[in-house]
């Protein structure tokens, strides 16, 4: 079921709207002018993920050299730090735990980030769980979040 | 021989004492030997286990002619190799040249020790297998000794007092990672150490046992460093082992490590791994003393807390006394396959003992 949640002026690039949407708390995110929706809680414990701080992705070859990519893709719950992707849901960090909960993701998850990709370093790995996120389009001004009802 | 752990075991932790810097004049040059001469220097003590309390030694160690237990290698093989039937010993020195301010000095007496310890112990008991001793205070100097006996066949390892004047996870110690790695040298952390500093992070304790039982956390400290401050991720052939640490503190210590972690860990990117998994392929502890369950069959769910039987390792700690049992009591019960791993697999394997 869409839902208009919001007119794009009120996300500027860089923001974020959390709104209710079938009965539950939604963000809503504006990156460069792309829109992301996530559920406002955390898979991990249940954290309003939403209202957690946004930033990059840190990663690193050794001791003191620190790699910052993808400004303002990483959403860190305000619980307990844990960092998603706010395009896919996808938690980046546990490489041993396999319990991933069965939330259906609406966007393929991307690579990880680029120095993996490349080879260059170990990890991250896939963390256990994927926040659900939710399809969101841009009518007539307005933002709309498609949230199955 | 004991029966309960057999012949061939491997002792990870046998004390070798100098019993006083008499011992090192003939491997120190003239300007040394003048210097400890006309200062009347007596060398550095090692507090950790003072002479006669109940924790240094064992009665039936005393000698009636005085010799410190662990300073005479007759002593050491009739107590320690024959009587436990052991296959290979690894001796530690807790010779405290991390107290000697001047670090010439302190490097002048480690070399002594080690060309001691060469020439009066390992080239004369091939079951034994040495520690080199290093003045850790500056780790430049450490890792020119390092480089100067380190290939001796006999070397296994790098002796650290566990007390240090900073955390040997920080970047002022990779001297010593590096050099220990050149060599092919593990590098033990042992209990003790008289780096000037208090022995407990909230000051001086008023009291031996406090000093004693708190040592636990100073293990810690090292340990979370050494994986958090990126060590094992700068130097992944590094092996640790933590001797007369204890043991059952591990478990919590590493689920707690993990937990944050997944929080914390874009402070510390360069962790790339859950740090357990970093402990269970670098780190090994001996077994002695061990603040274990009284019930023995208890042991067995710390060893599984630990996620590995590859941990542990066997030691007497000779001529130490950390109870009233014996060393090897702590393994009655244990099956025989983890038995084995703990007298001699585990050790054999990190040391890559022939």
């Amino acid at each position: 079921m869409k839902h208009v949640v919001a007119s794009v002026d009120e996300i500027p690039p860089g923001g974020r709207k959390i709104v209710e949407v079938a009965g539950r708390s939604v963000g809503v995110f504006n990156l460069e002018g792309e829109f992301f929706a996530l559920r406002n809680s955390c898979p991990h414990q249940g954290g309003e993920l939403c209202r957690g701080p946004l930033s990059g992705w840190v990663s690193s070859r050794g001791p003191g050299d620190y790699d910052y990519s993808r400004p303002g893709e990483i959403l860190r719950c305000p619980w307990h730090g844990w960092e998603f992707d706010i395009k896919t849901g996808q938690s980046w960090f546990d490489p041993r735990r396999v319990r991933v909960r069965s939330y259906e993701v609406f966007v393929e998850v991307s690579a990880p980030p680029e120095d993996d990709a490349a080879g260059a370093v170990e990890g991250p790995e896939k963390g256990p769980y994927v926040a659900e996120t939710y399809p969101v389009s841009v009518e007539r001004r307005s933002v709309v979040v498609d949230v199955p009802s | 021989m004991n029966p309960d752990v057999g012949h061939g075991i491997v002792d990870c932790d046998i004390h070798l004492v100098v019993p006083s810097i008499e011992v090192l004049l003939p491997y120190l040059n003239d300007h040394w030997r003048a210097y400890i001469r006309e200062t009347s220097f007596k060398g550095p003590i090692d507090t950790s286990y003072p002479r006669g309390a109940a924790t240094s030694g064992y009665p039936q160690t005393d000698r009636p002619d005085g010799a410190i237990p662990g300073s005479d290698i007759a002593q050491t093989r009739a107590e320690v190799l024959d009587a436990w039937g052991t296959e290979y010993g690894i001796l530690t020195c807790a010779y405290a040249v991390e107290s000697v301010r001047n670090p010439f000095a302190a490097a002048a007496l480690a070399a002594a020790v080690n060309d001691w310890q060469l020439r009066e112990w390992l080239d004369r008991e091939p079951r034994l297998r040495g520690s080199v001793v290093v003045p850790s205070q500056d780790p430049e100097l450490a890792a020119r000794e390092i480089d100067r006996v380190g290939d001796h066949p006999a070397f296994v390892q790098v002796y650290l007092p566990v007390r240090s004047e900073a955390l040997y996870g920080t970047r002022r110690y990779y001297p010593i990672h590096e050099a220990a790695l050149r060599h092919d040298l593990a590098i033990g952390i042992h209990f003790g150490g008289q780096p000037g500093n208090p022995p407990t992070a909230v000051g001086w304790p008023s009291h031996y046992v406090e000093e004693y039982v708190g040592m636990a956390h100073v293990f810690q400290s090292q340990l979370i460093g050494l994986v958090t401050e990126g060590v094992f991720d700068r130097f992944p052939a590094l092996r640790v082992v933590l001797i007369e640490g204890g043991v059952s503190w591990l478990p919590s210590l590493m689920w707690r490590l993990d937990k944050e972690w997944k929080g914390l860990r874009r402070e510390v990117p360069w962790v790339r791994r859950l740090p357990s998994a970093y402990i269970r392929e670098h780190v090994r502890l001996t077994m002695q003393p061990l603040d274990a369950p009284p019930d023995p069959a208890r042991l067995l769910e710390v060893i599984d807390h630990l996620g590995s039987e590859d941990l542990l390792m066997f030691a007497t700690d000779f001529p130490h006394r950390h109870s009233d049992g014996r060393p090897d009591a702590l393994l009655h019960g244990l099956p025989e396959p983890l038995k084995r791993k703990i007298t001699r697999e585990n050790a054999r394997a990190f040391y890559a003992l022939p």
